[in-house]
Formats: structure tokens, sequence, C-alpha cells
């Protein structure tokens, strides 16, 4: 069966570069500094980066930032809430729109 | 991580065998994948053959014999063996700490002290340098399991023993998946009172270290950011304090193996071990300044290589033909399994050894 997702095709993810080197190492050099720890730990990193995977339904990241937050010594249902945050924001960010559409009847309606 | 009853040899699983686990860790088909030996691994940066840097630590397993049936345990330990050490076995420990210096004794098992004469044993080592290292690694539910153990706190005060407990998560769910029913709410117990006699207290000289591993087919990472949460957590939930967090990594022998093969994710586990490998943690891993004696008094250069009865490749096998200078110029046995202590920043008893190339 041929689907469009692979999960061994995130092991390929350091090859984008064999199509254009430059910009590839240009965005893993970003990358790998992004992650490191500053002002936010790297737990907290992985954590708003498991969020942000299920926001953009990403299944490679969502794999990826699973193990990455296990690895980081996070508990289950600190995962399960990253992915409540991401809902809420999503839920949210839907539902606020709603106050266009509210602008947009208000302004047809007589 | 379902929990074993019984160790792999009660249940004579063809895993409980040493050669197997061999056979199994160089099988290329049960892999899925190319893996280079680890060996080739070490010419590549000139370290092989691996050689000791020094003896330094000598780690004795006084037996095999354990309170829990932990399903990540590298030494298959449980209730239903009976290998334990004897009183003339120690005294060989004893004659080779009298003349030879090691710094550091670090007592192992199973379940240390249940060996009937641990207490003496550890008596003997503290009379015979009031400020040799020991270091008991305590399973803290021993401590509970029976009252003639409930004064261990005191006893390991007294002989200013240092402590090192595992404990693979802050929560009871994930402690007792990998160490068994109930294991979190007494280790917690325990961790109390080794705090009330003062372990794990500031200027108390009294050191209690915990050991985090991994609650399934993943690494450890970032040991310092795991011993800053499970700080704030065991403090802020139980009042627990303690010095240090050591993470280590899962070695894929015995009944970690067993699951790894059982949870099909043993060629990922390896495949993780391989992509993580760093030469850094190569150059110091724990076989170049510890020797493993095991319950019988036969040598080896790890605790794994033990419990793959790799014994030390040179003359001196036994306790009983101890020879230093051959000890310390033999070269140390390495397989496939030894990709566990080089992944990531590295990982040995005393948690990470190196900084982490990526
Ligand atoms: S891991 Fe430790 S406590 Fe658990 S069964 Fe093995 S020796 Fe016993
Ligand atoms: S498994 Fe033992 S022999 Fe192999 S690298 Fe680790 S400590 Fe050394």
């Amino acid at each position: 069966m041929k689907t469009y997702y692979n999960p061994e095709d995130l092991k390929k993810f350091g090859n984008i570069g064999e199509f254009g080197q430059e910009l590839a190492d240009k965005f893993f050099s970003y990358y790998n500094e992004v992650f490191k720890a500053g002002a936010l730990t790297e737990r907290e990193k992985s954590l708003i980066a498991l969020a942000v995977a299920h926001a953009v339904q990403c299944p490679y990241c969502i794999d990826a930032y699973t193990s990455d937050t296990l690895e980081k010594g996070c508990a289950e249902d600190e995962l399960m809430e990253a992915v409540h945050v991401a809902s809420a924001i999503r839920g949210g960010a839907s539902l606020v729109h709603g106050v266009q559409m509210m602008n947009k009847t208000k302004e047809l309606l007589m | 991580m379902a929990n074993p009853v019984k160790s792999l040899k009660a249940q004579k699983h063809e895993l409980g065998e040493t050669e197997f686990q061999l056979k199994v860790l160089n099988d290329t088909e049960k892999l899925g994948f190319e893996m280079p030996k680890f060996k080739s691994k070490l010419q590549a940066i000139d370290l092989y053959p691996l050689k000791p840097t020094g003896l330094e630590i000598l780690q004795i397993n006084v037996g095999k014999m354990c309170n829990q049936v932990c399903a990540h345990c590298h030494v298959d330990a449980g209730p239903d063996r009976k290998e334990i050490m004897t009183k003339e076995t120690m005294e060989l420990c004893l004659d080779a700490l009298k003349n030879h210096t090691f710094h550091t004794v670090d007592l192992t098992g199973g379940a240390p002290e249940m060996n009937p004469n641990f207490r003496w044993f550890v008596e003997q080592i503290r009379a015979i340098d009031s400020e040799i290292k020991i270091i008991v690694r305590c399973n803290l539910t021993i401590i509970l399991a029976n009252p003639r153990f409930h004064d261990l706190p005191d006893f390991f005060k007294t002989h200013k023993v240092e402590v090192v407990s595992s404990l693979p998560a802050y929560t009871e769910a994930r402690t007792d998946a990998q160490r068994g029913n109930g294991v979190f709410r007494d280790s917690i117990k325990a961790l109390q009172m080794l705090n009330a006699v003062g372990y794990g207290q500031v200027g108390s000289g009294l050191e209690l270290n915990l050991v985090y591993n991994p609650s399934g087919a993943f690494l450890p990472s970032g040991q310092a950011g795991l011993e800053l949460n499970f700080k704030r957590k065991l403090k802020a939930d139980f009042g627990i304090e303690f010095n240090q967090l050591f993470a280590i990594t899962n070695i894929p022998i015995s009944r970690y193996l067993d699951y790894l093969i059982v949870s099909d994710n043993y060629g990922a586990y390896m495949e993780k071990l391989l992509n993580a490998y760093n030469p850094g943690a190569a150059e110091h891993v724990m076989c170049r300044n510890t020797l493993s004696i095991g319950w019988d008094g036969f040598v080896f250069d790890c605790d794994f290589n033990q419990m793959l009865d790799l014994k030390v490749a040179c003359g001196a096998k036994h306790l009983r033909d101890f020879d230093r200078e051959e000890l310390e110029n033999r070269s140390i046995i390495v397989n496939q399994h030894c990709f566990g202590c080089t992944a990531g920043a590295g990982s040995s008893c005393g948690g990470e050894v190196a900084q982490a190339t990526a």
C-alpha cells in the first residue's frame, strides 16, 4: 500500500541538502541553535515543539518530539497537557475569528 | 513496560543464557540493519585494544538475590536467584583491598543487603581504610522489606557509606511499571528515612545519589536538566532531598534485551545507540578504571561483562590469582552492548561521562 507518510522518511530528513546544500545547512544550524538551552530550558523547548508538532499536524515531528520529551524526563501528563495547549490555541484561533463573522453578519443584516 | 515475576533464568528463557545474548547482539537479521562492530568504532579513534587507565574502583557484586524483579535488570536478579558471595570470597576481596590501592569500593547486587554477611563485609572494608569511599547500590525498598532492614540508614551512616539508588521517575505509574507494583511508595518512604538520619542534607557529608534509567526504549538526555526537575518535584511532593542524579543508559542485555525484543523496539534502540555514538564518551568508559568482581570471585571488566560471563582476558581471572600489573595491562573485552556506554554524553555507574557532542 502506498501512503504519503513513511516513518522511515524521518531518518532521511538530514538528506534534504541533497537538492540544495547551502540552505539546508543554514536551516540545520539555525534549528540546532534554537533548541539549545537559553532563557528556556531544553526540556521546555521540547514540550513547545511537541505542542507545535500537533498544531501543524506533522507526523514526523510528533514522532521525534514524543521521543525527545521522554528522553528529557517528561511524564505522560506533561506530554498530554502540551497537546491540549496546542488544541486550545487551535480551537481558540478558530473561535476568535467568529468575531469577524459576527462583525460581518452585523454589517450585512438590517 | 510489563513487569516480570520471575528471572529469565527461573523461566528457563533462552536469554537467560549468556551465549545466546551475545548471539542476538551480533545477529544482523534480528537488527534489521547493518550495525558496525563496536571494536571498529574504537579502532577509528586509536582506542583498540581498549586498555585500562588504572585500577581505582573495585565494584563487587555480592549476589544476584533481590527482593525486586525489575523489567530492565541487567543482572536478571530476583527472589529466585540464590547465587550470593560467601564469606571466604569476601575475604579474598578484602585481601585485594589491603594490598592494593583502590579509592572506591562499590557494592552491588541484586540487593546487596540481602547477603547475610553484608554488614560484616562493610565493617571490614571500613576497618581497612577509614577514608576509602564505600558505595552501596541500595534499591530502597529493601529498607522496608523486613524489620531487620529498617535500621539500614543508621548502619550506612555509622560506616559513612554513600547510598546510590534507582528511581526512574518521580511518578508512581512510571516507577512501578519498571520496578514493580508498590515500589514507588516504598522508595519514597525509604528516601524519607534516609533523609531523616541526615542523608542528602547539606553539610552532613552523607551522600544520597539517585540513578535515573529511562523506563522504556529511549535514551536519557541532559543529566543536569533531569536532576533539576527531580529535585524540584521530589522536594515539592514529598519533602525529599538528595545530592546528585546520575542519568544512565539501559544496556541491551538480559531482561532489558528481552523487553526490547518483545516490545519490537530492539532494532530501533540499537540504531539509536549507534546514531548517538560519541567518541568522547568512549575514552571515558568505566571499565578503564574499574574492576568488577562476581559473587563467585571471578574478575570482569565491568558489571555488564560480568552478566555476559566475559571474564577478564588475562591470567588473573579469579581473585585468588589477583595480579595488579597483569590486570592493568590487560585488553578490555568489548562487544555490541558497549554501544550503551558511549551513547550521547555516555553513561557509567556514576552517570554522564563526557560532554555530549550533538
Ligand atoms: S535492577 Fe536492582 S533492584 Fe531491580 S531486580 Fe535488578 S538488582 Fe534488583
Ligand atoms: S559495557 Fe563494559 S566493557 Fe563495554 S564499554 Fe561499557 S564498561 Fe566497558
